[in-house]
Order: C-alpha cells, then sequence, then structure tokens
C-alpha cells in the first residue's frame, strides 16, 4: 500500500471507530469524570473557604473575646475605684458626723456646765447676799447701838463722797 | 539495574543478528531495506517476525463491496502464497487478487471499494480497545467512589485530563472550552496511545498512516467550521480593516487557510511519526548492510537513544496535535474586542 494515499477502508474504520470510540467515552468516562473532578474541586475550595471563613470568625471571636475582657477588666476597675472612693467617703463623713457630734455635745456639755456654773454662781452670790446682809444687820445693830458711832460713820460717809 | 538491562539487550541483539542473518544478509541492497517501508505502510496481514523461512504472521479480513457483486468477506490468506506469504496476480481468489505492493485488485478490472480490516485498522482497534478499558475503568473509580483522589487507572488519566482541561482547552479556547474538553481528552488519549503502542515490537505504524491523522484533522475541521461564530466567518469573507479591492485577494488566502489547518495537521503527525519508525528501522537495518556485528551493536545503541527520543516524540505530537486542534476551535468561538477600526 501506499505511503501518502490514504486507504479507504483505513478512512472508514478511523472514522466510524473514532465517532464511537469518542462517543463511548464521553458518554461513560469523560461526562462523569469531569463531574467528579468539578465536584471535586468545588468542594476543595469550598473547604478551603470554609477554613478560612472558620478562621475569620475564630480571629474575629478571640478579638471580641479580648474587647470583652477588656472590658470586664475596665468594668471592674471603676468598681473597685468607686467602692474605693465610696468607702473612703463614707469613713470620712462618717468621721466628719462623728466630730460634728463629738463637738455637739462638748457643746452642749459646755452650755450646760456653763448654765450650772451661773445658777451655782448666783446661788452663792445670793447666799453671800444674803449672808452679807445679815452679817451687815448684826454689825450695824452691834456698830450703831450708840450714837458716836452712827455719827463718825456718818461723817466718814460724807467725806468719801466729797472725794468722789 | 539498568547497566545490566543494557548488557543484557546488547546480548539478545547480537544473537538475533546472527540469527536473522541468511534471510536478511542474504539479499541485495534492497531487499535489506524493503522491510523498512513495508512496516511503514498499511498491510492487507499482521507480519511480526520471520524465524528463518518461517513467517510469523496474522490473517486479516478482506472485505470488498462492488455494485454487482455486493459485500463479500475474504481472509488475507486467500490471496497468498502459503509458503512465502507473498501476495501476487498469481494468487488471485474469486476475482480478487493482491498485488506485490499490497493493493488490492480486481482480475475483470471492475470498480470496488475496500473496506478491509488491515494492519492498521486492527491496530487501531488495539488502541481503542486499550483507551476505552483505561478510561472506563478511571471513570469506574469515580462512580464506585465518588469526588475522592485518584487510585489506579485514575491516576494515569486524571492529570491526562486536568492538563488537556486546563493546559489546553482552557488555555486556546478560552471561556467556552467546556463542550470541547472531552473530545480533545479522547484525541489525546488516542493519538498518544497509539504512538507508543506503535512504537513496540511488531506493532503497526497506525498514527503515522495518512488515513488515520486526515481523518482525525477532518474531525477538529468540521468540530472547528461548525462552531465557528459570526466574527470568525466574518474575518475570512470580510476581513475587518482590509479595503474592499484588497479582499478580492484576501478572502481566496482565508479560504485556503480554512484547509491548510487541517492539512496541517494531517500531515504534522503523519510525518513525525513515520519519520521515527523510519529512522529506527534504518539504523536497525545498518547491522544488516553492513554485515558487521560492530556496526550491529553501535546501531542497536542508536536504536535504544532513538527510541527513548521516540518516546518523547509520542508524547509531543499526541499534545501538539491537541493543542491545534484547541487552537483551531479557539480562534472559531473567541469573541473578539476589535479596537482596529480604521
Amino acid at each position: 500500500m501506499d505511503l501518502i494515499t490514504p486507504g479507504t477502508g483505513l478512512i472508514f474504520w478511523q472514522l466510524f471507530g473514532f465517532l464511537g470510540l469518542l462517543f463511548i467515552l464521553i458518554k461513560f468516562a469523560w461526562k462523569p469524570m469531569l463531574a467528579a473532578l468539578d465536584e471535586r474541586e468545588s468542594s476543595i475550595e469550598n473547604a478551603l473557604k470554609a477554613a478560612e471563613t472558620a478562621r475569620n470568625e475564630m480571629a474575629n471571636l478571640k478579638a471580641e473575646n479580648e474587647k470583652l475582657l477588656a472590658e470586664a477588666r475596665l468594668e471592674r476597675d471603676n468598681i473597685l475605684k468607686k467602692a474605693h472612693e465610696a468607702s473612703l467617703k463614707m469613713i470620712e463623713d462618717a468621721k466628719l458626723e462623728s466630730g460634728k457630734a463629738g463637738a455637739q455635745m462638748i457643746a452642749n456639755a459646755k452650755a450646760v456646765i456653763e448654765t450650772e456654773k451661773k445658777s451655782a454662781l448666783t446661788e452663792v452670790k445670793n447666799q453671800v447676799a444674803i449672808l452679807t446682809l445679815e452679817v451687815t444687820e448684826k454689825l450695824l445693830r452691834k456698830t450703831l447701838s450708840d450714837d458716836k458711832a452712827q455719827k463718825e460713820l456718818v461723817d466718814q460717809f460724807i467725806k468719801e463722797t466729797n472725794i468722789n | 539495574m539498568t547497566r545490566k538491562l543494557l548488557f543484557l539487550s546488547l546480548l539478545v541483539s547480537a544473537f538475533l543478528l546472527g540469527f536473522s542473518s541468511p534471510t536478511l544478509a542474504a539479499g541485495s541492497e534492497e531487499d535489506k531495506t524493503s522491510f523498512i517501508m513495508h512496516h511503514v505502510v498499511d498491510s492487507h496481514e499482521w507480519h511480526f517476525a520471520t524465524f528463518g523461512l518461517t513467517h510469523v504472521t496474522l490473517p486479516l479480513p478482506v472485505i470488498v463491496y462492488s455494485g454487482d457483486r455486493g459485500l463479500e468477506f475474504f481472509s488475507s490468506k486467500d490471496f497468498q502464497n502459503h509458503e512465502t506469504h507473498a501476495f501476487g496476480k498469481e494468487y488471485a481468489h474469486e476475482g480478487y487478487f493482491i498485488d506485490d505492493h499490497d493493493h488490492l485488485g480486481r482480475v475483470d478490472e471492475g470498480s470496488f471499494i475496500e473496506f478491509s480490516i488491515t494492519k492498521n485498522v486492527a491496530m487501531m482497534f488495539l488502541v481503542m480497545i486499550v483507551v476505552a478499558y483505561v478510561s472506563l475503568s478511571a471513570a469506574s473509580h469515580y462512580k464506585k467512589n465518588g469526588a475522592v483522589a485518584p487510585k489506579g487507572a485514575a491516576s494515569l488519566i486524571e492529570p491526562i485530563v486536568i492538563f488537556v482541561r486546563d493546559e489546553i482547552a482552557m488555555k486556546s479556547i478560552g471561556p467556552k472550552y467546556k463542550k470541547f474538553v472531552p473530545y480533545l481528552i479522547t484525541l489525546f488519549l488516542f493519538i498518544w496511545f497509539g504512538n507508543l503502542m506503535g512504537l513496540m515490537p511488531g506493532a503497526a505504524n497506525m498514527t503515522g498512516n495518512i488515513a488515520v491523522t486526515f481523518v482525525l484533522a477532518i474531525l477538529t475541521f468540521i468540530l472547528t467550521n461548525w462552531n465557528g461564530n459570526k466574527e470568525y466567518w466574518k474575518h475570512v469573507f470580510a476581513t475587518p480593516g482590509v479595503p474592499i479591492p484588497m479582499l478580492l485577494i484576501m478572502v481566496p488566502v482565508e479560504i485556503i487557510g480554512l484547509f491548510t489547518k487541517p492539512f496541517a495537521l494531517t500531515v504534522r503527525l503523519f510525518v513525525a511519526i513515520t519519520a521515527g519508525h523510519i529512522v529506527l528501522l534504518g539504523f536497525i537495518a545498518l547491522g544488516f548492510i553492513f554485515e558487521s556485528y560492530t556496526i550491529g551493536i553501535v546501531s542497536t545503541l542508536m536504536v535504544t537513544f532513538i527510541n527513548l527520543i521516540e518516546l518523547l516524540v509520542a508524547t509531543i505530537q499526541a499534545y501538539v496535535f491537541t493543542l491545534f486542534s484547541a487552537m483551531y476551535i479557539g480562534s472559531a468561538v473567541a469573541e473578539h474586542e476589535h479596537v482596529d477600526h480604521h
């Protein structure tokens, strides 16, 4: 047979043989295979995407957690600070209150004492006055029992009055 | 291991050289090289080897259709000398004969069409069976296991499928590649397995036959022009930016261009594979022509070397045929944005 003249029989068999092969392989090999490859590739891609999303979510979650933690810490610090301040204020207030009360009490006591003192002094004065009057009366009665003495006294008074 | 294999192959070839020298070395120089062309072209019988005077052959069916006699079936055995296996007009059978150039002829010189299962047709079926078996068993892996990692035959076929899809179809055709992937994979596998199996001892030069490459190229040609879009045809019949008088020259050139594409495909594969076989057989013939063991050993080493190159060529040619098919299809379905408005 010739090298460069195509044989009719060969063309015929090659054409129908190849078309048959094409048909069989497309139907039973390439379609399921390409579908499986597509499926696998898309599943791999999806898995990668899912992993990426999960990683991002994890990062977000972690960031959020940290944020929450930081907030909580801040909150705690605030609360502690406020409590501290409150307690300090309370102590201060109590101190102030007790100081005031003490002062009041002292003042009251002082006032009472003053009053008592005054009344006691008044009493004493009255008593002294009464005693004085009594003593004076007794003295006067005794001294003025003679006229001479009376006269001397009057003179003396007059003298003193003049000086004044 | 490699060294041992090399040594063994040298021994075997030296032995075969001595063994077959009575037959080959006896004839004239033309006889010593005629087996090259005999191997390269198609034949009505499958000749594997000759030991002394014993021919190891596979007789093949001869199928003829003629208007007056209808469809007829013969065996290639019917048309040859049973001793020498030579064809000739003198061995005519039921009005047909095969001449000494392996052409089928009719004694009364009437017209007929031949559909014989020749050596290349048989080889083609063999390749198709292997390709189909490997591909189907690869596909069954996915049917059984779903979309999982490949195993067995799938490990062989899957990388090819992905390579053809991603590197050939996707890159050369563009967004509409999906429709053509199955054709391109089948094309690649058929040519590749054909090339590789053709390199085996006793095999036929099937992918180096012009009828085979012609049919494959025609299929690509039909696929290309069937799917050609408006822009593709516009480019052929009214190339944008070309003045009308120039179109008188351009249109015939473009139309010729349509046909040079399948022609190039046909010839490229045919020449690459046939030339490879001729070079291989030429080196084998050297030992017999010079009738020297030394040259036989050297030429055997060369044959080994050329065989390695042929393995590469087998793959490259399958790739190139598929790639060019994809590019031709790509040129027909691509939607360019023409910027060149003059």
